[in-house]
């Protein structure tokens, strides 16, 4: 079998490495986030710590997985399945390297923007069949703040589209030849970032499962393997919007030659994800209205004179 | 605008630059199990039973450390040996009561219950924490290495007659006249 894009040990590969990321996420997290609170983290599992995940697996397997008697069974079952569906499906069309990807889709910002509505179906579907209050709550905050957020995402990327003149990632990638579309696209990679935070519900944007206010929120009545999904569904999440930015802002594959190109995409995704690390680390949660105020009053307008900048600009050269 | 602008995003720039930074600072973190730290002498930790230098047990069942202590986790029945000296038939520290006051070892007249730097004491069944006096007595002195309670006191025991513990007087003859 050969390498190419969407061979079957490619793809293989693909799903085996954003998986095995995703869970060493756990203990890179767990990590990092010691080092900036002048503590040491996990470093007793193997060198440095690096078992930790396999320990943690161990146990999120060996837990009772138990779904409690109140709630709706068929629901509850699916809810932690679809995100980590649904994120997995989302990686098909990001392009990893010249001949790394899954498929070439000359949708591939419109599927992407897609997958990442239907992950709200999870987060609702979980916390609505949990029949618990806190989940409730939990579910309906995410609902909110995951279709919010959607509306700039989208917004946010157009002045990307606009400038490659396409909805193909690849061809996004090429277009990056001589600038970065950070330069140009500025704005619009922050509001990118902001609204990938949120969509991810990372902190600082972790409003839907804040354990201070509503226990665990959507997620309050899940345990075993079907938080397990939950969890690391949110490092895929986490990973995808790196690999996103990185594709959609900052070259993907392209670097000197002195790397091959898929390790410059995993360097520049792993800038980012430590980035939202240090987020988490660093930034409090805002309140809940007043992160819906600050979206649709601020960021909104924003990545809208955002668009009309860029057309302007594009129309005019 | 500006106010807008310097609020939402110039701020948490600066905050997550402030915890970047961090990074590159030592971790207060002391590995306990490989890194031990150091115990001052006087720590309040596991309670031991000493000897006296002869190695004879010096606890004389006085039971003070037993009234002494606040949350009763003392218990002690005395003995007597035939020489006269007295002694704990048990002497039993429920170390799940324990508060490490230290009290015992103030009020023990012969400092034969002492409190050492030692913490280490997590057991998987509480009734493993009860100590009894084989557990607890140990073979030296602890911090006191030349008092011995029956070489000094003026308490009669078998070859120590009234009079010949150290810097005692003879006893007064109260039915004689002469000084």
């Amino acid at each position: 079998m050969a390498l190419g894009v969407g061979s079957a040990l490619t793809i293989g590969l693909i799903l085996g490495t954003v998986i095995i990321v995703a869970a060493m996420l756990i203990w890179v997290e767990r990590r990092l986030l010691s080092f900036w609170q002048e503590r040491l983290g996990p470093n007793r599992v193997g060198p440095f710590g690096l078992l930790q995940v396999v320990a943690d697996m161990i146990k999120i397997f060996t837990k009772e997985d138990w779904v409690p008697p109140f709630a709706d069974r068929v629901s509850f079952v699916i809810a932690p399945a679809i995100i980590m569906t649904v994120i997995l499906l989302s990686f098909a069309v990001i392009p990893f390297a010249p001949n790394i990807g899954v498929i070439e889709s000359n949708i591939g910002v419109l599927f992407i923007l897609a997958m990442a509505s239907l992950g709200a179906y999870s987060v609702m579907l979980g916390g609505l069949s949990s029949d618990n209050k806190y989940a409730l709550l939990g579910s309906l905050r995410a609902a909110a703040q995951m279709v919010s957020y959607e509306v700039f995402m989208g917004i946010s990327l157009l002045g990307v589209v606009a400038l490659s003149g396409s909805f193909n990632l690849r061809t996004i990638v090429e277009a990056q030849e001589g600038m970065w579309f950070v330069v140009p696209q500025f704005v619009g990679f922050v509001i990118f970032l902001i609204a990938g935070v949120a969509e991810s519900h990372r902190l600082p944007f972790d409003i839907p499962e804040a354990e201070q206010e509503i226990c665990a929120g959507y997620h309050t009545e899940y345990s075993g393997m079907k938080f397990g999904m939950f969890f690391v569904g949110e490092y895929l999440g986490l990973v995808l919007v790196s690999s996103l930015i990185t594709v959609l802002f900052f070259g993907g594959w392209m670097g000197p030659g002195f790397l091959p190109p898929v390790v410059w995409f995993a360097l520049k995704s792993g800038v980012f994800i430590a980035f939202f690390i240090l987020l988490r680390a660093a930034i409090p949660r805002p309140r809940y209205d007043q992160l819906m105020t600050y979206g649709w009053l601020f960021l909104l307008p924003l990545s809208l004179v955002n668009l009309l900048v860029t057309g302007a600009v594009i129309l005019s050269t | 605008m500006y106010s807008l602008i310097k609020d939402t995003l110039l701020s948490q720039v600066v905050t997550l630059w402030g915890v970047f930074k961090k990074l590159f600072v030592k971790a207060d973190t002391v590995e306990y199990p490989d890194q031990q730290p150091y115990m001052f002498p006087r720590w309040r930790g596991r309670i031991i039973l000493s000897r006296d230098p002869d190695g004879e047990e010096r606890c004389v069942a006085c039971n003070l450390c037993a009234v002494a202590c606040p949350v009763d986790c003392i218990a002690l029945q005395k003995g007597e040996m035939e020489d006269g000296r007295w002694y704990p038939e048990f002497f039993r520290i429920n170390f799940s009561r324990c508060i490490m006051c230290g009290f015992c070892e103030e009020a023990c007249p012969t400092n034969a219950i002492q409190l050492t730097p030692d913490f280490e004491m997590a057991e998987y069944v509480r009734q493993d924490m009860v100590w009894e006096k084989e557990d607890l007595l140990i073979s030296g002195c602890g911090k006191y290495h030349d008092y011995n309670f029956y070489r000094v006191a003026g308490k009669q025991i078998s070859g120590k007659d009234k009079g010949e513990a150290l810097n005692e007087a003879k006893p007064v003859n109260v039915r004689s006249l002469m000084p």
